[in-house]
């Protein structure tokens, strides 16, 4: 029993990462990773809404006619990230409105999807919920990888303290426009999957 | 009942629905109140950024309401300039006020510089206020830019002759281009920037195409564009014009002006202009 736990929640985070070798979630990997508490405050909201979507749809699994299973997934994810939403408005209000758009788009993260679907639709409550927490790690620490290399190169600061003084305040430090852009975060994750392959040769694909 | 029956389905689907509508909605509903409270104190706080009062923009809640609380506003009735005494300024919706037919009034299209059609009858000025004397002038304006309305504050200094100060707390620019009317080292240009010409009733300030040459003429009205967004660049100097123009704050900056006394407080250079525009 404990072994498969661990296997669930373990193996997402680089065994089976969901962005790295499943390559889902990259929008959004792209578009929240510019600062490190935006990218952890996503981080938190896709966790939650990947456990709790996981939990209820394997609740409701033996009850969901396959002809709409689909669309029963999708709602019972909106409505979670509305929920998600709802909360980030009213308790870190700063940061929900500079990520605006966003947290509404993890309805769209293939990851919240493709667990339901993959995972939670054939196993029970409990496994699903801890196949969540994994895959929303998983998808953590690839953002967090990505944003603190993007907040570091872009503003020279990390969670808006300065590391690398900018040459505009008298330090040496000449921040690159790059990294701020999200193709920027293309090149970091192509970075990612190649360190966890040249790491555990067994993901490179057949050539 | 079989679950891939047609009545299992309906019923399913009729559960699921009931049960997330309530969820969502039970949420939204409870959650309100502190939402907007944050929405409030958001509001204030771009306030104070943009007439330069704070300068943290992490300031604590309690901060922003101490400073706030050295502020007091007025509802002007646009129409006369006057301050309209019956309105309370505590409870002045002016975003609603607008909304409705009864307390705005459509704007001509001829007059419409700023593209928002219609506006309100009355509006809020806040004053930064030292004792008595009032030390600068905040207000809210509201135009529209590439793709959606901008709302901010404009801060003028007591003479409402030079810009204090500008922010933007609202829009849906594209970030990177013409969302950086949020940008604090643009901004930090106007600051010293002159709003009006040689009257009141000419507005000259000016957001310029590209970089502003400080020794060409007419310089001291101009801050740089936002390159690749001369369209948002446009409405940010649509905005400014309609809102100190004499269909926004423009009657009663006059009667401010005419109303201050004459003595030493107001340096002989800005009344001469003062009279030039009055003959």
């Amino acid at each position: 029993m404990w072994n498969s736990v661990k296997k669930t929640l373990f193996d997402p985070l680089f065994n089976n990462n969901p962005i790295a070798l499943q390559i889902l979630g990259i929008c959004s990997a792209l578009a929240v990773t510019t600062k490190m508490d935006k990218s952890l405050v996503m981080c938190a909201a896709v966790i939650a809404v990947v456990a709790l979507s996981n939990l209820s749809v394997s609740l409701i699994r033996n009850y969901i006619p396959s002809s709409i299973r689909i669309i029963v997934q999708m709602t019972i994810i909106a409505s979670l990230v509305i929920l998600t939403d709802q909360i980030l408005k009213a308790y870190v209000y700063d940061i929900a409105k500079e990520m605006a758009v966003f947290i509404g788009l993890i309805i769209t993260n293939c990851i919240v999807m493709g667990r339901a679907e993959g995972y939670a639709m054939k196993n029970g409550p409990f496994m699903s919920f801890i196949d969540g927490i994994g895959n929303g790690i998983g998808y953590s620490i690839v953002l967090i990888f990505v944003a603190f290399f993007r907040e570091l190169f872009g503003t020279g600061q990390v969670f808006g303290i300065t590391f690398f003084k900018l040459a505009g305040d008298g330090g040496w430090y000449q921040p690159n426009g790059f990294a701020l852009l999200a193709p920027s975060a293309f090149v970091l994750i192509g970075l990612f999957i190649w360190g966890l392959r040249t790491w555990k040769i067994d993901q490179v694909e057949e050539m | 009942m079989q679950k891939d029956s047609v009545v299992g389905t309906v019923v399913v689907a009729t559960l699921l629905c009931v049960v997330c509508s309530v969820l969502v909605s039970g949420a939204a509903v409870s959650l309100k109140d502190k939402q907007e409270a944050n929405r409030v104190l958001d509001v204030k706080k771009n306030l104070l950024l943009a007439s330069g009062i704070l300068k943290d923009k992490k300031a604590s809640r309690e901060t922003v309401e101490e400073e706030f609380s050295k502020i007091s506003s007025d509802v002007v009735d646009l129409a006369t300039g006057e301050v309209a005494a019956d309105v309370d300024a505590e409870t002045f919706d002016q975003r609603k006020a607008a909304r409705e037919p009864k307390t705005s009034v459509r704007i001509p299209a001829d007059k419409d510089l700023a593209d928002i059609k219609s506006r309100s009858k009355y509006a809020k000025v806040y004053k930064l206020m030292n004792n008595d004397t009032v030390e600068m002038y905040i207000f809210p304006i509201h135009g529209k830019g590439l793709w959606s309305t901008m709302y901010g504050f404009l801060a003028l200094g007591p003479e409402f002759k030079t810009i204090k100060g500008i922010g933007f707390y609202q829009h849906g620019e594209t970030p990177g281009l013409g969302g950086e009317i949020e940008n604090a080292k643009w901004q930090s240009q106007w600051v010293g920037k002159h709003a009006f010409g040689e009257t009141y009733t000419d507005v000259k300030f000016k957001v310029t195409k590209g970089k502003v040459n400080p020794s060409a003429q007419g310089s001291e009205y101009q801050v740089d564009g936002l390159s690749g967004a001369t369209i948002t660049s446009n409405g940010v100097t649509a905005t400014v014009q309609y809102w100190l123009g004499q269909d926004g704050f423009g009657k009663y900056i006059e009667n401010q002006v005419s109303a201050q006394p004459s003595d030493d407080q107001v340096n002989n250079e800005e009344e001469t202009k003062q009279q030039e525009g009055e003959a």
